[in-house]
């Protein structure tokens, strides 16, 4: 048993509003940059639906992740270590931009400097690629609520086998949103791609990162990755990725995603989980039982016995107390209601998502009949195979049993709990019915209705007995090294950035000890504006005059 | 001038060749990369820079063959300079062939397709300039000096070669440079500006082949940064606790 730590994300999509905010706070974080343009290492979408890049998930064409070969080895998809150099100067299967969109701006400047006209002038996408005046055809959410479903919609990938069962006329089609970051996998296929191993799984907390000294933009990773969430920086010819915002993570904060998400969706938590057995789990034959293969490498950190071999493989204890807490760890493992999403692809992902119940309720309740009660639920979710079978192609290879069991979770808690609201008695043989029992479905009630922050983000600090070389608390005898030296000698701004603890202790005492409040003569002069009104020059506000006078 | 031309000039190349991708490795780390434009155009790239890359290397291996390996060791093996002269013009024209239409592909869409040839930098462009100078001076020594004969008979193997490994082995021959046909001295020199010119552009990415893909596990661990949080640089003096 060889112990490691994974920092993990749950989504609950029934709670998803598909309001994008998510997509929005990672980008103005992280990509708001040139030549990023068109990155969204967040993005939400409409399914049933393209996805983005658009139809991503179509491995035959984009042959990213793994396979299993005859032998039962795993494989990249895309081919060998000698395929790939060989292909190395110009790859096979890499999205173009128009797969994405081409990323544009407006020319505001005709508005601001139009002449009065009969009609209103109008600012012109401009593209952010050639420059050029284009028109705008594709976004990163152009299908966005179904928008133009029969053209797009209908061509998901997930709806092949399913495509004559499921109307995708309007009034009758199911839909529900998705958000996706990087999956953060156990098995990440993007860096065993990378040609160059810039693409790294950081021991701590499994975090996978690109190296950014080290990417030599050989672009193998985007093929590579089977959720499209390797983006390349045209502008600086390297491989940008989803961060799980890992400054954020090591003091203990949520992602921006997380933290900005209005319905307050996101789960994350730590997952401890034996990589000894990752190859093996992944390289399992039946596509449909690579979910329980995935769940069986994670160890219960309950379990005095997992917990001693953590502490040996180097785990902190508060981080073996923080996945005890682990919401992720209880959806995943304990209730059993979350699920990979495209386990098939055999890379093990990280971030979980629980399905939507919600196309099931909406048509039981358009029915007329009563959407809480349990036995309409379970046989709604019985006879509406379709629903069922697409979130099935999405989160279990097609595999309907675990979707079926963890809807019918879902629809138990919302009869059982309606029951405890409306202050009759609470049915036992509600949750009897999905093998729960009354205590169990309340305390996973709590989880995904009304848990608080610190419950819904369990997240250990990066290791606390670092703490001392934390920028701001600087307990560090540090000031007598700063200052003097030789540390300027090529001029302001070489040498090391002095740390803004001791930059303000020096503003701190150069304000104590100097003789004059407003203007000391030999630094630059300082005035309280507030006490200002306007008139005269109140001394030190404005510089010397120079008494030669010219 | 010889003195000039074929000991000094070459050797300062070479020096700038060497400190400037120590340099260049040492303080942009992050700009060394193969600014690949894939991301805008595919169809012409496919298959002009498959073209361009394997032909160059052949191009790579015959200037090796013939620079650095010196005729008698060839006759020690058994191959006559006939046999020689076949595998090195028949070598040479199909690889050098390949380098130059794969070349004249990408450069055909460097100018025609916009977003490309915005993201043309000053640099790629005087790189470009004398990268294909030195392909096309190259292509002329094998047809015309080689295969025609135009400006008389000239074994390469006994002049350029002979002082390119002087060169190497710091002990210069400039003479033997000075007596070469015009064809070749221009080749030589344009490719020792190109050497010079080398770590400023974007061939830099030609040292980062990654041969090491070969060997190395699939799925690369690394441990967080050993530098502390924040921005504090580590100071000399006393190391850190180990842990």
């Amino acid at each position: 048993m060889r112990v490691m730590a994974q920092m993990a994300m749950v989504m609950n999509l029934d709670k998803c509003i598909g309001c994008h905010t998510c997509s929005v706070t990672c980008k103005q974080a992280w990509t708001n940059r040139a030549g990023t343009e068109y990155v969204w290492f967040n993005n939400v979408e409409t399914r049933p639906g393209l996805g983005y890049p658009r139809t991503y998930e179509d491995q035959d064409e984009w042959q990213g992740g793994w396979i299993r070969k005859p032998n039962g080895r795993l494989e990249l998809r895309a081919g060998g270590r000698w395929k790939k150099l060989l292909t190395i100067f110009s790859n096979p299967k890499l999205p173009s931009i128009n797969d994405y969109y081409e990323p544009w701006t407006y020319d505001y400047e005709t508005l601001l400097n139009s002449p009065q006209t009969d009609t209103f002038p109008v600012a012109r996408p401009k593209s952010l690629i050639s420059g050029k005046d284009m028109n705008v055809e594709w976004s990163a959410n152009w299908d966005d609520d179904l928008g133009g479903s029969q053209e797009h919609a209908a061509r998901d990938v997930m709806l092949k086998g399913i495509e004559d069962k499921v109307k995708l006329e309007f009034e009758q089609t199911f839909m529900f949103y998705l958000p996706r970051i990087c999956e953060h996998c156990l098995n990440p296929s993007c860096a065993a791609s990378c040609p160059s191993g810039a693409i790294y799984k950081r021991e701590e907390d499994g975090i996978v990162l690109v190296d950014q000294d080290r990417c030599r933009g050989w672009r193998m990773c985007v093929s590579g990755c089977p959720y499209k969430k390797i983006y390349f920086n045209h502008k600086t010819g390297k491989a940008e990725k989803c961060t799980f915002c890992y400054p954020r993570i090591e003091v203990g904060i949520p992602t921006v995603c997380s933290e900005t998400c209005v319905g307050r969706l996101r789960y994350i938590g730590l997952v401890l989980y034996d990589a000894d057995k990752v190859l093996e789990a992944a390289s399992i034959e039946d596509e449909h039982a690579l979910y329980d293969a995935q769940r069986a490498c994670f160890l219960d950190p309950d379990d005095p016995e997992v917990q001693r071999a953590a502490e040996q493989a180097g785990i902190p204890g508060d981080w073996i107390e923080a996945a005890k807490k682990s919401p992720v760890w209880a959806l995943i493992n304990r209730y059993e209601v979350a699920l990979p999403l495209h386990p098939e692809y055999r890379t093990m992902p990280m971030v979980w998502y629980i399905p939507p119940l919600s196309p099931v309720v909406d048509v039981v309740r358009d029915t007329g009949e009563d959407a809480e009660d349990r036995v309409n639920l379970f046989a709604a979710i019985d006879t509406l195979r379709i629903p069922v079978e697409y979130l099935a192609n999405l989160f279990t290879a097609g595999h309907t049993e675990p979707v079926d069991k963890v809807l019918k979770k879902l629809a138990a808690m919302r009869s059982y709990m309606r029951d405890i609201n409306l202050g009759r008695d609470p049915d036992e043989s509600i949750p009897a019915a999905v093998g729960m029992t009354g205590e169990e479905m309340y305390e996973m009630f709590r989880l995904l209705a009304i848990a608080k922050y610190s419950e819904r983000y369990v997240i250990p600090t990066a290791h606390a007995e670092q703490a001392h070389a934390l920028e701001e608390l600087a307990t560090e005898c540090a000031v007598s090294d700063y200052g003097g030296g030789q540390q300027d000698l090529f001029g302001e701004g070489s040498g090391y950035p002095t740390p803004v603890a001791v930059e303000n202790f020096r503003m701190l005492q150069d304000r104590q000890t100097s003789d004059t409040l407003a203007s000391p003569s030999d630094k630059s002069s300082r005035v309280n504006l507030l006490n200002w009104d306007g008139k005269g020059t109140p001394e030190g506000l404005f510089p010397p005059r120079d008494e030669g006078g010219s | 001038m010889n003195v000039f031309l074929w000991v000094i000039v070459p050797y300062l190349c070479l020096a700038v060749f060497v400190v400037g991708h120590v340099w260049r490795y040492r303080y942009d780390k992050f700009g060394w990369t193969t600014r690949s434009s894939q991301l805008y155009e595919d169809r012409l790239l496919r298959l002009g820079s498959p073209l361009f890359h394997f032909g160059m290397l052949g191009v790579v291996g015959g200037h090796v063959i013939g620079l650095l390996v010196p005729r008698s060791w060839t006759e020690a093996v058994g191959i006559d300079d006939h046999l020689y002269h076949y595998a090195a013009v028949g070598g040479g024209l199909v690889a050098g062939f390949m380098a130059l239409v794969g070349m004249s592909i990408l450069i055909y869409r460097r100018r025609t397709v916009g977003p490309v040839f915005s993201a043309t930098t000053v640099m790629d462009k005087v790189m470009y300039a004398f990268l294909a100078a030195a392909i096309v001076l190259g292509m002329w020594n094998t047809i015309a000096g080689s295969i025609f004969s135009l400006g008389g008979e000239y074994n390469y193997r006994e002049g350029v070669s002979v002082w390119y490994r002087s060169f190497l082995a710091f002990q210069p021959d400039a003479d033997l440079m000075a007596e070469a046909p015009i064809g070749f001295q221009l080749h030589a020199l344009v490719a020792f500006a190109l050497f010079a010119l080398w770590p400023f552009t974007r061939l830099v990415h030609v040292f980062s082949a990654p041969l090491g893909y070969l060997t190395r596990p699939y799925v690369v661990y690394r441990s967080r940064d050993d530098r502390p949080l924040g921005n504090a640089a580590p100071r000399r003096g006393w190391d850190q606790v180990p842990r």
